[in-house]
């Protein structure tokens, strides 16, 4: 088999498993446990074919090109060392699948478990196969994600959830370090490839970049493997379904810090700084985490400060700088993983036939599961290190490293042995606890369940590995011997140190140590039984030093205190200041940019001024004035006002040859004023409170000042355009786009082939946001709550009603029934007019000025002006708009017109474009991009449409959320509101769109 | 000519700013709009001002820049016009749910306290 193909199996297969889980049905527990056992057995298959090469010390590697610009490329390489990790990954990863399958209960959406629990085991594959530093740190991060959604599965669960997320901030934070911790590595070396890194070892501990580099990868290691003071995180991830920890917390996620510690080893080990941090982590580690576990009453509890234990005693190993310890390192992880994953899968056991993992609840189980009692005695007897079991020779192999160490800290040193001998002694305690509280004393009393044996094939997993733990024990040379001497061998480099693996090296000290440590747990356990009696919660002396509360500590701290009291210095929550702000720096900047490099008068002279121009403009300043004046209290005349400066800005257009500009110009004032119409009928009365005396003089200050900012916007704005119209623009595009648009856009009107065919890709995604603003628009207005004074009938109406009322002929409604009937009238007869003209200004288009966007608008204004005069319900009794369909239409027409370019193997948007010659009609434009403009149009039509309906159906809303009220004696009318249809309440629709 | 539209432009920008600094979110959207008059006719006016040289060609043409005026930001404008629009609309509909909500059509959500 070719070593690419293998590589990106073992890698992707799982991902791929994973998403094929995750597509299955919720309760198909049997398919995904099948699948996924499927996806373990080709990974474990897939080492078997690569044993041969690895074990005659090759390494298996695959390169894909990723960004060969940077020297980053995709690589994939196996060696001993990954290899032995990967078949723990596979082996155990099988052995939990089989097991999660009796354990899940068929409740749960068990797929979407195997899914996780495929995509984490892709991921560790991803860091232990991986021969590029950021790659690692790639799937680093994505076994942290996957770890995150495995322990929070039974997210119903308040401790599943808060104990996901610790695990997540912790190791997250940590893998950014590791992150940060590779670029610097990488830097260091120059290359981020694994290969050159390891054989750079001289060079990384000598560069003065090296100790920052070290510090941010352990942060990263440490953290993962729960080493003091990160490792409070995880007992809390024992809120997991137990197969979860069984495979995390024993074989794979936290071994992942101690795999990248030793696989970093032969580069970043030998230094003091290595041995300061990595060793003085791990002997705390160790001790604390076995102290602790005696007085864990949760048997997955006491098994997870068991495991951190042995993670310290790993990472002590590690951090000794010798390369027997990193042996014995090694083969402690092979033999943690065996005893640890198998000593859950029967806490696990014991949970799902009692209901309960609480020791103090336990007792006795040994006569009701007496084949698992037995198991779990054998397994944690290995824990505790007892003769004849695999926990044994790796422990001997530690008290004779603990023995044998040197270091440049001597008091270290010497409480080694003592350190070693204690935790050992205590581990020997909990063990016991394990072992004696669930399984002998008296029967139990009050269980949830009445407890028996597990179905076989769920203890079929914890027999397989209590097997390798005897056989290990046994014989060690002979079966473990061969994979941990390659694994060592490229761990190493080179160099593999003589050892030797033997139950039995005579009467030495390590061996006095051992029995040592074994009297004073059995001891110290007999002498605890009186305070564990009592079920305190917490081991004494320690209870204080709770980094989970300083973690919470500095959450709230950080994510709250903190942020809210920078939010409080330098955020407001009101627009004004921003607004100010965003305007006063404009200005200075522009004002900066113009002092420091002026440019100096034109190269143009200034045409001559024409007068009718200048009376247009005239007019246009007076009408902006006059809304800036206007716009607070009287907003219809600011209205008007502000559509005669549009006009002003569309006869510019028209004068300086944009006849384009003009035409949508014109069209998007009638539409923007019937829009801003419609919404003064929601604004407030004229509100003006008289104020004190000091806040007049406080709001003249602000008029002035705001005044003052304002005279500096106009006056550089001013300055500005006139700067840039006074030199001789520059050609850039022009020149290019006026001579293509005949001869290869295929049209007349350059602005519109522009729009269409050279940049038709922007338009594309204008009319994307054009949709996207119109859907906003109307999402906030199905939610839409008017203020309470604003939800009554107009005034004008109630006072048309009273007089109604009050004439004897008259029935209330004629009024408003008969109100600009001459003119709705008239607009009838228009629409069909209006949308012919639509149709001319869409046509014609692409060689007149025209085109989608004010062909839209004005099909748009046709419809529009019948909602107007005609009122929402009588024209939506005959005219039923679909603005969502409009919308979906065009967008599917412009999008197919750029992927039907694709069919003739053109890029992306290509246009085509021929002229036919009809009869009677003669010689048509039949250009591509016109199905493209008429795309635009439809998506025009129905973004304006969706806003405008849905903005003058919220009258109808209004009076039906509230009766309408007896008239109040007519007032003077508010400036207009827009035509709202008769308050007579009608079963219209209260939704709008499509069904 | 330029300096009218430059003036022009000026009134358009000073207007539109005082209108963005006010307290009602309607001064606001008016300010906006006469904002975008004024931006839009300043890129419009980078192209140049040219009288009577529409950018449509003669059929079967290639054009140049000596008899058409610039037709680039010509394009730009049409689309930022009906981008403003779209904002304007975007704009009204927030002006009205957060004077539903909130009571007030006070731009900070809360009237100032006197």
């Amino acid at each position: 088999m070719p070593d690419a193909l293998l590589l990106l199996t073992a890698v992707g297969l799982p991902f791929v498993g994973a998403i094929a889980a995750g597509l299955l049905p919720t309760h198909a527990r049997n398919a995904a446990a099948w699948m996924a056992g499927g996806v373990a057995l080709v990974g474990l298959a897939l080492l078997w074919a690569a044993y041969s090469t690895v074990a005659a010390g090759g390494v298996l590697r695959h390169e894909i090109d990723w960004m060969p610009s940077v020297g980053l490329n995709f690589i994939l390489r196996m060696d001993g060392f990954a290899w032995l990790f990967a078949g723990l990954i596979s082996g155990v990863g099988a052995l939990v699948i089989l097991y999660a399958r009796y354990y899940m209960s068929a409740e749960d959406p068990v797929p979407r478990f195997f899914a996780f629990l495929l995509a984490f085991m892709g991921s560790m594959m991803g860091v232990v196969l991986s021969g590029n530093l950021i790659q690692i740190a790639f799937f680093w991060e994505l076994t942290s994600l996957f770890s995150f959604l495995l322990i929070g599965y039974w997210h119903h669960l308040a401790a599943a959830r808060d104990g996901a997320r610790m695990a997540l901030t912790i190791t997250a934070t940590g893998g950014l370090c590791l992150f940060a911790g590779m670029l610097v590595l990488g830097h260091i070396v120059g290359s981020y490839n694994l290969d050159v890194v390891l054989a750079s070892g001289d060079r990384i501990r000598a560069h003065p970049l090296y100790l920052p580099a070290l510090i941010l990868i352990l942060l990263g290691a440490l953290t993962k493997s729960a080493q003091f003071p990160f490792h409070f995180w995880l007992p809390h991830a024992m809120a997991a379904p137990t197969p979860v920890s069984a495979y995390l917390h024993s074989a794979t996620l936290v071994k992942v810090g101690i795999f990248l510690m030793a696989r970093l080893w032969p580069v970043m080990a030998g230094t003091e700084a290595w041995f300061w941090i990595v060793s003085s982590a791990g002997i705390a580690t160790l001790l604390l985490g076995a102290y602790a576990a005696i007085f864990q009453h949760d048997l997955k509890g006491l098994l997870a400060y068991s495991t951190i234990s042995h993670l310290g005693l790993i990472t002590l190993l590690l951090g000794l700088n010798s390369r027997l310890a990193m042996v014995a390192a090694i083969f402690h992880i092979i033999n943690h993983a065996t005893f640890k994953a198998s000593l859950f899968m029967a806490a696990g056991i014991i949970d799902h036939e009692t209901g309960t993992r609480d020791i103090r609840r336990l007792s006795g189980l040994n006569r009701f599961m007496p084949f698992t009692a037995r198991l779990a005695l054998v397994a944690a007897a290995a824990m505790a290190g007892v003769p004849l079991l695999n926990g044994f020779i790796s422990k001997e192999m530690f008290f004779a490293e603990a023995l044998s160490a040197e270091g440049p800290l001597p008091p270290l040193i010497d409480i080694l042995p003592v350190a070693a001998t204690v935790a050992s002694a205590f581990s020997v305690a909990y063990s016991l606890r394990f072992i004696h509280g669930a399984f002998f004393g008296p029967d139990p009393v009050d269980l949830p369940r009445k407890p028996h044996e597990p179905p076989s094939w769920m203890r079929f997993p914890v027999e397989i590995l209590v097997l390798a733990c005897i056989i290990v024990g046994l014989l060690p040379a002979a079966t473990v011997g061969p994979y941990l001497d390659m694994a060592a061998h490229a761990a190493l480099g080179t160099a593999t140190p003589e050892y030797s693996l033997a139950v039995w090296h005579g009467f030495n000290r390590p061996l006095l140590m051992s029995l040592l440590a074994l009297t004073a747990g059995v001891v110290l356990y007999l002498l605890l039984q009186e305070y564990l009696a009592k079920g305190v919660e917490g081991a004494p002396l320690i209870r204080r030093l709770d980094s989970q509360r300083l973690f919470e500590r500095a959450l709230v701290f950080l994510s709250w205190r903190l942020a809210r009291t920078a939010e409080g210095l330098l955020g407001t929550r009101r627009l004004q200041p921003q607004l100010r702000l965003v305007v006063c720096v404009a200005v200075l900047a522009a004002g900066w940019a113009a002092l420091l490099r002026w440019p100096g008068p034109g190269n143009l002279i200034p045409a001559g001024i024409d007068p009718v121009l200048a009376l247009i403009w005239a007019i246009g300043a007076g009408c902006a004035l006059g809304a800036a004046w206007q716009a607070k209290f009287h907003r219809l005349a600011a209205l008007i006002l502000l559509g005669g400066t549009g006009l002003v800005t569309c006869i510019t257009f028209v004068w300086f040859s944009a006849p384009d500009l003009a035409l949508t110009q014109l069209l998007v004032e009638v539409v923007t004023t019937v829009l801003l119409l419609l919404g003064l009928r929601w604004l407030p009365k004229r509100l003006d409170l008289p104020g004190t005396r000091a806040a007049e003089v406080l709001t003249r200050t602000r008029r002035l000042r705001d005044l003052g900012i304002a005279v500096a916007a106009g006056a550089g704005m001013a300055a500005l355009a006139f700067a840039v119209m006074t030199r001789v623009p520059p050609e850039l595009l022009a020149e290019h786009f006026l001579e293509r648009a005949y001869t290869e856009g295929g049209g007349t009107n350059v602005v519109n082939v522009i729009l269409v065919d050279f940049r038709g890709f922007d338009t594309l995604g204008e009319i994307t946001v054009l949709g996207a603003v119109a859907l906003t628009a109307y999402a906030l207005l199905r939610r839409f709550r008017p203020a309470p004074d604003s939800v009554d009938v107009p005034e004008q109406q109630r006072a048309q009603s009273a007089y109604d009322i009050a004439q004897p002929e008259r029935r209330d409604g004629d009024t408003v029934a008969d109100w600009l009937l001459i003119p709705s009238l008239i607009a009838r007869l228009l629409f069909p007019i209006i949308c012919l003209v639509a149709m001319f200004l869409l046509l014609r288009g692409h060689d007149q000025p025209g085109g989608g966007f004010a062909a839209g608008l004005t099909a748009s204004i046709a419809m529009i002006l019948q909602y107007m005069l005609g009122g929402t319900q009588w024209v939506e009794a005959r005219l039923r708009v679909l603005p969502l369909r409009w919308m979906g239409i065009g967008l599917l027409l412009a999008a197919g017109t750029g992927l039907g370019a694709w069919a003739f193997g053109r890029p992306f948007l290509t246009s085509y474009f021929a002229y036919a010659d009809l009869p009677v009609l003669g010689k048509l434009p039949m250009a591509s991009a016109l199905i493209f403009d008429v795309g635009v149009f439809a998506l025009v039509v129905g973004a304006t449409m969706l806003t405008l309906i849905a903005l003058a159906r919220q009258s109808l809303r209004g009076h039906r959320a509230s009766a309408p009220r007896p008239a109040d004696p007519p007032a003077l009318p508010p400036p207009v509101s827009a035509p709202t249809p008769p308050p007579t309440p009608t079963p219209a629709q209260t939704t709008m769109g499509d069904d | 000519m330029e300096l009218i539209l430059a003036l022009g432009i000026g009134v358009l920008t000073g207007s539109g700013v005082w209108l963005l600094l006010r307290p009602r979110t309607f001064q606001v959207i008016i300010g906006l709009s006469l904002l975008s008059y004024a931006v839009n006719l300043f890129i419009f006016s980078t192209g140049g001002l040219r009288t009577g040289a529409a950018p449509v060609l003669q059929q079967g043409t290639a054009g140049d820049l000596s008899t058409y005026a610039d037709p680039v930001p010509q394009a730009l404008v049409l689309t930022a016009i009906v981008i403003g629009f779209a904002t304007t609309a975007l704009f009204l509909v927030l002006l009205l749910a957060a004077r539903g909500l909130t009571g007030t059509d006070h731009v900070d959500g809360r009237e100032k306290d006197r």
